[in-house]
């Protein structure tokens, strides 16, 4: 999914890097705002689990692969803004270090995976909570769809971007079909991944997940309201 | 309170599972293109995509310089970078939150 340099054009790469800055320093500031001191172990942790996600490709449909994108789990597990933000992280690393998705291209893969991940399929995810009863398993349900829809999402983004500078004679109908179909199968391994990492967290400490924390459970689960315990200091 | 519970031990253990899965699974990755690469390379979007300008890093595409040994060369580039992203988000983090302390000083509607 990372997109590499010169595959859309300079002016809308320079264009998403804009509004990726922008929005990432309402993260920042958004993070600054809400993030418990308990919780600043758990931003590392999940930033360095989902590089290391990254770097495991599972096979998908003949001769290609896709990886976990990891916003959604991050958002869940840390809250959309710190969430944001830890996969922004691993986007800068892979870019600088690893020589994984361009330079010119690092707003447009922050935009598409980062921010369309964490703060777009966190959305998804808390509609679902609203919906669903207020279990636990509910929570992995809602992330496991949300998750499910981020790779479609980031490949809409994705052809969004093409449609605007891509650098390519093919036409916006035929990139947006491949994108998609690929990412749709891409999803559902992102889905189950998410839904398995999170129950696991879930079972051993459910007070380390943000997004389980959102509303009430009907069961007796000893929850700490993370965002109440931040505001208040 | 049990909100105030240690919470060493799980980040420890994560690190463990995420330090796991670059050291080791990652040698089992799938090396086809990702869906992007695939869809743009089949759809010739390609034409224009420039070399990575770190290509040439010690570390670029997940592999060590000097480490022949692929699987070991992917697994010590996954433990370097498992590390650094940690250290990276745990400090900007920690930073971010440092801010939001002094903000708070001046300003109590948090």
């Amino acid at each position: 999914m990372h997109i590499p340099d010169g595959l859309v054009g300079g002016g809308t790469s320079l264009g998403a890097s804009v509004i990726a800055t922008g929005t990432v320093v309402v993260c920042l500031r958004r993070t600054g705002q809400v993030l418990d001191e308990r919780q600043i172990p758990m931003v590392g942790l999940t930033a360095a689990f989902v590089f290391a996600a990254q770097m495991v490709n599972f096979p998908v449909a003949s001769g290609t692969s896709g990886h976990l994108l990891g916003g959604v789990l991050a958002a869940v597990l840390v809250g959309p803004w710190a969430g944001a933000l830890a996969v922004t992280v691993v986007l800068i690393v892979q870019a600088m270090l690893f020589a994984d998705g361009g330079l010119s291209a690092l707003g447009l893969n922050v935009i598409n995976m980062a921010l369309v991940g964490a703060l777009g399929g966190y959305a998804i995810f808390a509609g679902l909570r609203a919906l669903l009863p207020r279990t636990r398993r509910a929570v992995v349900v809602a992330s496991g769809i949300a998750a499910a829809l981020a790779p479609v999402m980031a490949a809409v983004m994705f052809t969004i971007e093409y449609a605007i500078g891509g650098n390519g004679a093919t036409s916006v109908g035929t990139v947006a079909t491949a994108m998609i179909g690929v990412h749709a199968l891409i999803g559902i391994g992102e889905g189950v991944m998410t839904a398995m990492v999170l129950s696991a967290v879930l079972a051993t400490r459910p007070d380390l997940v943000h997004g389980a924390g959102l509303v009430r459970f009907a069961e007796p689960v000893p929850i700490i309201e993370i965002e109440t315990v931040g505001a208040s200091r | 309170m049990k909100g105030h519970a240690s919470i060493g031990g799980f980040v420890c253990c994560g690190l463990l599972v995420a330090l796991l899965l670059a050291f080791v699974v990652s040698r089992q990755a799938s090396s086809s293109p990702d869906g992007l690469v695939k869809v743009a390379a089949d759809k010739s979007l390609d034409t224009n995509i420039r070399t990575h300008f770190m290509s040439g890093a010690p570390l670029a595409n997940y592999s060590v310089t000097g480490i022949h040994d692929s699987g070991l060369s992917t697994g010590t580039a996954g433990i370097i970078g498992v590390t650094i992203t940690f250290g990276a988000a745990f400090g900007l983090s920690k930073l971010v939150r440092a801010t939001r302390s002094r903000a708070v000083a001046d300003n109590t509607s948090a």
